[in-house]
């Protein structure tokens, strides 16, 4: 891979970056409502405000406090809640992620495990029954809204025949075997619509393959069509589902915003929803940024591996 | 070859078409008041009165849903004509001309189009505040970028094509050019485009009203139903199932007529 190339999408990555940081910084420091008054109360004393001000920082200049809420962001310091007074916000994330973390991570692997067989035949067998049903089920799988999904899984499998008991999150980290138990159920929430849109993505990125050349040499030369499949096409045909996958990824993480609130996972979804709604902005901000910089780290490494695994992009590029 | 009929696009056009008209009745006109109590009725299972049920204020749950996805369908409407207009005047200006007010529009555009839409209408929310018109807002500035791209990409592609050009050389204005010359060539893909919009536009709504961010009690719209419904799941499942359903059908409609569209693009 050419040490250019890779210079080039590191520097579009730290710009991406600091875009991002700039744009939330300015947007949280525009909205009307005073920061001091609404973490003080509205009985507080002209002093009491204006030396919280002070304190905070909001009389600098903007450029300045943008430059010191990046470096100590930079730090991992994020600044106090408003909404639970004396935790930073660097408490509450630490304390929410692994949540989110199992449940992205758990999805995700439901997804592949899933998917891959599922899209497979559906390449194999184009045009008949198999891949007409898939393809049938994709299609109503993906109108279904991941938290009403949640809701009728917690309706069927929670309150009917008792599989788990909604809202009782067990910890990770006391009981990990049964917080995966726990688990199961919002994954399958977020992972269904998902499945589907890489079943079909993963379908027509193979069938593209199939009409390949190198396909009807292998053929030709007596290659059993399985082993073209596996052997040949396989390789080829995931390249594009690689940068289809980081985009799942993305909404992975999006889709357990809503889902945790279903299900009452302690994650960070739920953490940012209720910040938004007790307009506790440096929660807020810290999140935001977070989950952002996880989309567009995760895009640079996308765009990195991409190099590596098809030799095409490289030499175009 | 012999004509196949596009049953996506059929069936998708039918299923969409029929909500339609059952939210535009439902704005004039439904089987009882939406919003109307009745305390001997609470939390009733479907039934001759009550085709749908009722949920836990003892409203019939069919108005209420007649009523509401009136409601989700204005938000989707919306939102995709600011996305279309706003991303159809940003791509086929910066296509048209291009130099550098295009490169940087469109490294905002991937930026905004790498982001999961329910994380960014959130981030919009939270300095917007709450309530149907802020929702309208931050969902249609978010279709913005997929609009562009594809303006953008139609204008790169015909701006030195020789029908402009000749349009150019008998004195054609420049707007004419990029508004009535090149623009129509990129209908079906727009179209596409806006179908594929509902649906995301469809399940944002009922995704930020579920979560109490989007519509406001006392309207009616479906996520917001399904927020209500949450709280009773155990006595009144129909109060979830009747929304929820009406949601995947009207997102069932417009995917397939994404798909119908496609297919009538690859011909």
């Amino acid at each position: 891979m050419s040490l250019q190339y890779f210079i080039r999408k590191f520097i579009t990555l730290i710009l991406t970056l600091l875009l991002i940081t700039l744009l939330t910084f300015t947007a949280f420091t525009i909205i009307p409502g005073d920061a001091a008054i609404s973490k003080l109360g509205t009985d507080a004393t002209e002093e009491q405000v204006e030396a919280l001000r002070e304190e905070l920082g909001f009389n600098d200049p903007l450029p300045l406090r943008y430059i010191n809420w990046l470096t100590s962001a930079l730090h991992g310091d994020f600044g106090e809640s408003y909404q639970y007074s004396g935790v930073t916000v660097a408490e509450l994330l630490t304390a929410r992620f692994p949540v989110t973390l199992l449940l992205a991570t758990l999805s995700l692997i439901l997804i592949l495990v899933v998917s891959f067989p599922l899209g497979m035949l559906c390449a194999m067998y184009t045009g008949k029954w198999p891949d007409t049903l898939i393809n049938q089920l994709s299609q109503i799988t993906m109108a279904v809204p991941a938290f009403f999904l949640g809701m009728m899984m917690t309706w069927l499998f929670g309150l009917v025949l008792k599989w788990f008991q909604p809202g009782a999150f067990i910890d990770p980290f006391e009981d990990f075997i049964g917080c995966v138990r726990y688990m199961i159920f919002p994954t399958i929430a977020v992972a269904l619509p998902k499945i589907a849109m890489v079943v079909k993505f993963l379908r027509n990125s193979i069938l593209n393959e199939l009409h390949q050349d190198y396909v009807r040499t292998a053929r030709s030369k007596g290659v059993r069509s399985l082993r073209v499949l596996y052997g040949h096409v396989l390789k080829n045909a995931l390249i594009p589902v690689i940068t289809f996958l980081a985009m799942i990824l993305a909404e992975i993480l999006a889709g357990s915003i809503v889902v945790e609130q279903v299900f009452g996972l302690p994650g960070m979804g739920r953490l940012l929803i209720t910040s938004i709604s007790a307009r506790d902005y440096p929660v807020v901000q810290a999140i935001v940024t977070y989950i952002t910089t996880v989309v567009v780290l995760i895009n640079f490494i996308v765009d990195v591996l991409y190099q590596f695994v098809d030799p095409r992009v490289r030499t175009t590029s | 070859m012999k004509k196949q009929r596009n049953y996506n696009l059929i069936i998708g056009l039918a299923l969409t078409i029929a909500l339609a008209l059952m939210a535009l009745i439902g704005h004039f006109w439904t089987p009882c008041s939406p919003t109307a109590m009745d305390a001997s009725a609470v939390n009733l299972a479907p039934c001759l009165k009550y085709p749908l049920g009722t949920d836990n204020f003892g409203r019939d749950i069919l108005s209420r849903i007649m009523n509401g996805s009136g409601i989700t369908y204005l938000v989707a409407v919306c939102t995709v004509l600011i996305g279309a207009v706003g991303g159809t005047i940003i791509g086929a200006f910066t296509g048209y001309f291009g130099g550098i007010p295009d490169e940087i529009v469109m490294r905002l555009n991937d930026v905004l189009l790498s982001f999961p839409s329910v994380l960014l209408a959130l981030l919009f929310i939270s300095f917007l505040g709450e309530g149907t018109a802020n929702l309208i807002l931050a969902l249609g500035v978010l279709f913005i970028p997929s609009f562009a791209r594809i303006v953008r990409s139609e204008m790169i592609r015909c701006r030195d094509l020789d029908f402009v050009r000749s349009a150019k050389v008998t004195g054609v204005g420049t707007l004419r050019i990029i508004f009535a010359h090149i623009l129509p060539n990129s209908l079906v893909s727009m179209l596409t485009s806006a179908a594929i919009g509902f649906n995301n536009a469809v399940l944002a709504e009922a995704s930020m009203s579920y979560l109490g961010l989007g519509v406001q009690p006392p309207h009616a719209s479906l996520g917001r139903m399904l927020s209500e419904a949450q709280s009773c799941l155990y006595v009144a499942p129909w109060y979830a199932i009747a929304p929820g359903v009406t949601i995947i059908l009207m997102i069932l409609g417009f995917s397939l007529i994404s798909e119908g569209l496609r297919k009538v693009q690859n011909h």
